[in-house]
């Protein structure tokens, strides 16, 4: 029952009273994720899509679920700006890549390995957030991926330079993983894995300390939350996720070069969190998506429009930067807390539905 | 020796460039708040269009200069009008983020008016090849004009950019907008016109800073990446100093011509060669473990 004058709030529920509710969604997210590759088939059978090329982009979606939401966790949820997510992606598909073809590690263990050097490489760079916040400690993440770039492209004993590691294709118990179909079960398994598991330790005292840290370091440290402690727990769980992204970049393309960690790459993550919604795990999912989707879709359709306008072509790439600039700027003007903020005011308005217009 | 030199020189042709694009980073950062990731894309939309009007036949190039000068002005103005305005009291996430967008589309309109090759400035500026003899020096050094003019014309602009903030109303406004805004407007100054103003002056000197570059190797995209290099000069002397960013150009500057020059062979596997891209970074990080608010920056005191 409303009180007069009460109006519907617009504040984020909690999932408390609301269970039903929940399990549905999540099991119409997972019927969705499952059936995906289904209806990308039939899509594809009835000549509407092309199957295998957006099964690729299925692909990398999952992957960068992976890492925007350990992102998320550092940059939306510690409130710690970070640059170079770049690097520390670097230094998991190396890891991987490396551990696999130096030292004959399986690739599942060699993923562990590359979670756990990530995590302490991204500890470390973590490092000057105990003195620093904001814009300063945005600025000393640019140089973490500047560094970490370099060390990556130079470090001809360990990582061939300016050449590529090739990662032969890994076995999982009978099936070779050599294909987007295998790829995807596989890499929707782990982003589900992070999604769940991020969604949880935000609801634990962690993922509560980290907002306090976010909102008000003094209020938090008044008391009792060792604030540099977390926050540097935050570089640690968020580089763990960004690392196995980079290890799964590194299995699943089956080569590994230097190109694919610049600095622009940092930037795209911090962009798929922005869009997707600052501090919310769902929000790194419908980010990761859209920035994936999007310039992939472009370039889908400059392809389909080639025969008409030649021109198009080598103009592709400036205007997938293009559109990918003004989604930001569009975004942080009319949409601020991004799509997590417009998928909760279409629930919003739906909720009366019947009784209201 | 000759190297020695030649590697002064190229350093501190760098250095100026790097602390006149510093300054507009700076100018903008004390005026209105907002650190600039797109400064790197102001210098290299500024080369272009100094290349454009330049290319203009029978235009003069002192001419070509001051409309280019006009139109990243102009350029400015609209980022902070069009843009920027909406976004005042936000969090730095968010400012930092909108500067990147900025970049991405500043990248993107050059890439589709100007396309992706590289070309040269037009060869109409004045110049003359100088030599060096004497000095003590064994053989007659032979210096390109161009890095000489870098450096000439940088500190010129600095010392102008420098004049303005001290003896203008405007600088004067500017300088009363850094120290308080709401004292600012009570005194009836417009933050609006100023941080206008600001961006439009950050715009002019990294144009200026785009034309010195650009003459010595060409206007290209890669021209942007002159903007991550800001960082380091920045943090060094402080994000809120405009003395600093000579300080920190200069040291940055020829941190990396020396490293470029001396710099070689491998250590642990470690290839040196491309030291100079990545030791500027290297001081930054060690300058913010030790001071971490820069040279001459001012300490950060947190209130709740």
């Amino acid at each position: 029952m409303l009180a007069p004058g009460h109006r519907v709030s617009d504040r984020p529920e909690t999932a408390v009273g609301r269970r039903p509710l929940v399990y549905l969604r999540m099991g119409l997210a997972v019927a969705l994720v499952a059936a995906a590759p289904l209806i990308l088939h039939t899509l594809g059978f009835l000549g509407l899509v092309r199957e295998a090329f957006w099964l690729t982009v299925l692909c990398q979606i999952g992957i960068a679920v992976i890492g925007a939401v350990g992102l998320n966790l550092l940059t939306g949820a510690s409130g710690q700006i970070s640059l170079g997510q770049g690097g520390f992606l670097a230094v998991g598909a190396y890891t991987s890549a490396l551990l696999v073809t130096r030292f004959g590690v399986p690739w599942p263990v060699s993923m562990v390995g590359a979670i756990l050097l990530t995590s302490a490489v991204g500890t470390f760079f973590g490092l000057p957030s105990l003195r620093l916040s904001g814009l300063y400690l945005a600025i000393a993440t640019v140089a973490s991926q500047a560094i970490i770039l370099y060390l990556v492209k130079n470090w001809d004993a360990v990582t061939h330079g300016v050449g590529s590691v090739v990662v032969p294709r890994p076995w999982l118990l009978a099936i070779r993983l050599d294909n987007d179909l295998a790829w995807y079960w596989v890499i929707a398994s782990a982003a589900a894995l992070a999604v769940v598991t991020a969604t949880n330790l935000m609801r634990t005292g962690i993922g509560r300390a980290w907002i306090a840290v976010r909102d008000q370091e003094v209020a938090a440290a008044a008391v009792g939350v060792r604030v540099g402690a977390y926050k540097l727990l935050a570089f640690a769980v968020s580089s763990a996720y960004v690392g196995l992204a980079g290890a799964l970049t590194a299995q699943y393309t089956g080569i590994v070069t230097w190109e694919r960690f610049t600095f622009d790459v940092s930037v795209l993550y911090l962009a798929m969190i922005i869009i997707g919604g600052l501090g919310s795990v769902s929000g790194s999912v419908y980010g990761a998506t859209f920035m994936i989707a999007l310039p992939a879709w472009i370039q889908q359709l400059g392809q389909s429009v080639e025969d008409t306008f030649p021109v198009i072509t080598a103009k592709l790439p400036a205007v997938q930067l293009g559109v990918f600039g003004l989604v930001i700027v569009v975004f942080l003007i009319f949409e601020p807390r991004g799509l997590a903020r417009t998928r909760q005011r279409i629930n919003v308005s739906f909720r009366p539905w019947p009784f209201r217009a | 020796m000759s190297t020695l030199t030649q590697l002064t020189v190229l350093g501190l042709a760098n250095g100026a460039v790097l602390a006149l694009v510093a300054l507009g980073f700076v100018v903008i950062y004390k005026a209105t708040g907002v650190v600039n990731f797109a400064q790197g894309e102001l210098l290299m939309v500024g080369a272009y269009l100094v290349a454009a009007f330049l290319g203009v036949p029978g235009l003069h190039w002192v001419l070509a200069l001051v409309l280019a000068a006009l139109a990243a002005a102009t350029l400015g103005i609209a980022i902070q009008v069009l843009v920027l305005r909406w976004l005042v009291g936000r969090g730095a996430v968010s400012v930092i983020m909108i500067t990147i967008g900025l970049a991405a589309c500043l990248r993107s309109a050059v890439q589709l008016i100007w396309g992706t090759v590289g070309q040269d400035m037009p060869a109409n500026l004045p110049g003359t090849a100088v030599q060096f003899r004497g000095l003590g020096l064994p053989n007659a050094i032979v210096l390109p004009s161009t890095q000489l003019w870098a450096v000439v014309l940088a500190a010129a602009a600095l010392v102008a950019f420098a004049v303005f903030f001290q003896c203008s109303r405007q600088g004067l406004a500017m300088r009363v907008v850094a120290e308080d805004q709401q004292v600012a407007m009570l005194m009836g100054i417009s933050v609006r016109w100023v941080f206008a103003l600001a961006w439009a002056l950050a715009a002019v000197s990294a144009l200026v800073g785009g034309l010195l570059v650009a003459n010595i190797s060409g206007v290209s995209i890669d021209l942007a990446d002159f903007g991550l290099l800001v960082f380091p000069v920045v943090i060094l002397g402080g994000l809120e100093s405009i003395p600093g960013t000579v300080v920190g150009g200069v040291v940055v500057g020829l941190l990396s011509a020396y490293a470029s020059g001396y710099l070689q062979g491998q250590v642990l596997g470690l290839s040196l060669g491309a030291a100079h891209d990545v030791l500027p970074f290297v001081v930054l990080v060690l300058i913010l473990l030790v001071k971490p608010y820069g040279l001459f920056g001012q300490a950060q005191i947190k209130r709740m």
